[in-house]
């Protein structure tokens, strides 16, 4: 089998809520600016400073496609993310119930539920996000990622518990 | 399309609401923002009137460009008679709220009259509804934000709003958004405050229909690019506004102890990097937080480390906190700038104006022109923490006889006060200068003199005088996009080709504010950020208006005389130590006592100053006494006014 395709990474810690995201993620898919159009959304706490982008996650067992009374929903083949065929869907929002993210929204103007597409393979929210906290990378790297930063505190924990030990 | 945002007159004494679209031809002649809001305010008050009465209008509006894809396109201009200057009342702030009124269908909200009792305007796709605001009054800037989400149960519902200190009619008033964002210039909170007016809450989701989308998107990522790569920018994204505090003050540019001194002698107490290590999760690449679709991200986030607010969350503190809470008052202590910061953001104050007052005071009481009977007893000396602190409070809460005096603004205060006060107040048109030293600096000393809101940083400062640029890299931008052959020097101490510096600035900061973007996006503080050129083709890709360097020079010309109007109107004339084109004697009779050598011992000359404002008024086409020639106006086609387009 072929491996997995890339995936959105979205490392929340660097996000500086400015929702440049929201904006060109509308502009792109619908030529307007307009966020509650767009496929990516920057939750926030603003009382606490903290912004979580949330998107997509493409899962593989996807309660939005398991759910879909017409079969619209299905995996694009070649850029591995889960795909809506408009020519089916009838509208009814059960993926919109159905998704544990709420990624999958409905766009109240086009009167059609949206979610994100990849862009063709250069998501725009990549592609304007400086801080990088949107990447897109191959799967296999996001736990990559996260290995080395748990790697970083152990050995820095390792060596205080090393430092603590020689002054004793 | 941006071009279909509607215009909305509120009269919220009779409730009566009126929405129209703003004709092209109008747009052509002040494209939005601040340049139209100088328009509807000249068309739109009467002389003479009391700012804080009901006959004076407030103006509320996003730019030209709000919420598209001119970068950082975030920016609130609110305008209004000043309560403060009662002059031009003008102040600009970024957040969220100008794209979510954009959002909304609105562009520019002009409100008259005053409300019975407090009420709040809920603005939502097209519809405006005055709504009861009594359960809001006295609540802070945040509080209040926070309780209007929950009463309309939306999270993504954007507030501008007074505080306390708008309630207060405290002269110097903010209007906010979001934690600490402020159109915190000459008073437009108070002028909320007067007309009961608690907040302005928008939500919106109508299309802003993009012009040219892959070409908005693509000359969009170009110019992230410019600005990214821009060393000024990088830094202000991982230290924010105060490393230009710290900077300013090694070469001896910042203000301490009331102008007595242009630098503090212990700033490493207050840097950056010292708030990094006093305030947890402050500062860095990781804690830094941006306005709508802007990627300097300047704003720190912080919690104050201890004292009575230990804990408290807030954002900043800015350049302004630095001199304010720091250098001027001559306060040793980070938290009691990240304290000050908090409660000014908390309260809805004017933290440079507040800080500059309260030094005032100090400087008076040092001096025994205040007494202890005055201060209720507070010993309001320098360096005093405490003393600051509760001065803040007096004066938004307007406490015993000191705290109301001050809440009036200098100019009155000093009435108040009497004796020889006035002559320390460090004002220009009633309004307190930045907690810079503009005396070995010459253009920004001009700046200062002539900004149409009063003394200000914002309105015409040629920061980039103080690089050294070459010559012919001076040329290039400012002789662009109108030519210019007259002199120019490298020389931030020299008179010489100042004054065109000063005009070229003036016209490209009204811009900005006209398209809605923000200052750090253009000629401010570096020299390869975009201007005119790059204006009209983000204009052209998302509005679809065709519009050439030139003419955008032009509708800038236009806006900046019709405030220049507006203040004439108001009773400006160039020699006015209270109105005027001027500057405190201390800048012409008190030489610098510390800094670099090219700054110990400078003043103005008062006779190269005079100059320079003549200079100043030529390129401007005004005469001698500063008033826009019969010729200039024509040629603006402003002749006529106020024409009531709108």
């Amino acid at each position: 089998m072929e491996p997995m395709g890339k995936v959105l990474m979205i490392n929340y810690e660097k996000c500086t809520g400015c929702r440049l995201c929201e904006l060109v993620c509308s502009v792109m898919h619908e030529g307007v600016s307009n966020p509650s159009r767009s496929r990516i959304k920057v939750v926030k706490w603003e009382s606490e400073g903290l912004y979580v982008p949330i998107s997509c996650q493409q899962c593989q067992d996807a309660p939005c496609v398991n759910v879909c009374p017409v079969k619209a929903l299905s995996r694009d083949e070649t850029l591995d993310f889960v795909e809506v065929d408009y020519d089916v869907c009838i509208g009814c929002r059960a993926c919109v119930s159905a998704c544990p993210f709420g990624a999958m929204s409905f766009d109240v103007i086009a009167k059609k539920v949206i979610k994100c597409d990849l862009c063709d393979g250069d998501p725009q929210c990549v592609r304007f996000c400086e801080i990088e906290a949107v990447e897109y990378v191959d799967a296999d790297r996001v736990s990559v990622f996260k290995k080395r930063d748990a790697a970083q505190r152990l050995s820095a924990a390792q060596k205080e518990a090393a430092a603590l030990q020689a002054q004793l | 399309m941006a071009l279909d945002r509607k215009v909305a007159y509120i009269d919220l004494a009779t409730g009566n609401i009126e929405t129209r679209p703003i004709p092209l031809d109008v747009r052509k002649k002040y494209l939005g923002g601040r340049g139209l809001d100088a328009y509807l305010l000249y068309n739109h008050t009467e002389k003479g009137i009391d700012p804080l009465g009901p006959k004076n209008t407030l103006m509320i509006s996003a730019g030209i460009l709000g919420a598209t894809l001119a970068s950082a396109s975030a920016r609130t201009h609110i305008m209004a008679k000043s309560p403060l200057t009662d002059l031009l009342g003008s102040a600009n702030m970024g957040g969220f709220f100008a794209p979510e009124l954009a959002w909304a269908g609105f562009h520019h909200l002009v409100i008259k009259g005053k409300a019975k009792d407090p009420v709040y305007l809920w603005i939502h796709n097209g519809e405006i509804e005055i709504r009861d605001a009594s359960n809001l009054w006295g609540k802070t800037v945040t509080e209040t934000q926070w309780a209007i989400r929950e009463e309309l149960d939306d999270e993504d519902v954007k507030c501008a709003v007074c505080g306390p200190a708008g309630e207060n009619l405290v002269r110097y008033a903010n209007v906010m958004t979001g934690i600490k964002n402020s159109a915190g210039r000459s008073g437009m909170g108070a002028v909320m405050g007067s007309k009961n007016l608690k907040a302005v809450a928008a939500r919106g989701t109508m299309d802003i229909k993009i012009a040219h989308p892959m070409d908005a998107l693509n000359y969009n990522r170009r110019f992230i690019d410019q600005i990214v790569s821009a060393k000024v920018n990088q830094t202000q994204g991982t230290l924010g506004t105060p490393f230009i505090w710290g900077a300013t003050n090694s070469w001896g540019g910042v203000r301490c102890r009331n102008f007595q001194y242009n630098q503090c002698e212990y700033a490493d107490d207050i840097e950056p990097e010292r708030l990094d290590e006093i305030a947890t999760e402050t500062m860095g690449p990781y804690h830094m937080t941006g306005c709508f679709g802007c990627q300097v991200h300047c704003r720190a986030q912080y919690k104050i480390p201890s004292g009575p607010y230990a804990g408290k969350y807030d954002e900043g503190p800015e350049y302004t906190s630095e001199g304010a809470f720091g250098g001027e008052p001559d306060c040793k202590n980070a938290v009691t700038v990240l304290t000050s910061n908090h409660l000014v953001d908390q309260w809805g104050v004017d933290n440079l104006e507040i800080g500059s007052i309260i030094s005032w005071a100090m400087e008076l009481f040092e001096e025994g022109i205040l007494t202890s009977k005055d201060t209720d007893g507070l010993e309001l000396r320098f360096g005093n923490d405490e003393a600051l602190l509760e001065m803040i409070r007096r004066i938004c809460f307007r406490e015993g006889w000191l705290g109301d005096t001050l809440a009036e603004g200098g100019i009155q205060a000093s009435e108040k006060i009497g004796k020889d006060s006035f002559e320390y107040l460090i004002q220009v048109k009633g309004m307190s200068n930045l907690h810079s030293d503009e005396r070995a600096t010459p253009a920004l000393a001009l700046g200062i003199a002539t900004g149409s809101r009063g003394s200000d940083h914002l309105r015409s400062r040629p920061a980039i005088d103080l690089y050294h640029l070459p010559e012919e890299v001076l040329r290039k931008v400012y002789g662009n996009p109108v030519p210019y052959d007259g002199p120019l020097s490298s020389d931030h101490t020299s008179y010489v080709g100042k004054a065109w510096m000063v005009f070229w600035q003036e016209l490209c900061y009204m811009g900005v504010d006209c398209l809605g973007i923000c200052k750090y996006h253009t000629t401010f503080l570096g020299a390869t950020l975009p201007n005119f050129e790059d204006w009209t083709k983000v204009l052209y890709y998302n509005t679809g208006l065709e519009m050439s360097p030139t003419d955008i020079w032009g509708i800038a010309e236009r806006c900046y005389n019709i405030e220049r109007l507006f203040n004439l109107r108001e009773g400006l004339t160039r020699d006015d130590p209270r109105k005027g084109d001027t500057l405190n004697h201390r800048y012409f009779d008190e030489p610098c006592l510390r800094g670099a050598p090219d700054v110990i011992g400078a003043t103005i000359d008062r006779k190269k100053f005079h100059k320079m404002i003549d200079e100043y008024y030529e390129h401007h086409g005004w005469d001698e006494n500063g008033v826009p020639t019969p010729e200039t106006l024509k040629r603006l086609g402003i002749d006529k006014e106020p024409s009531h387009l709108l």
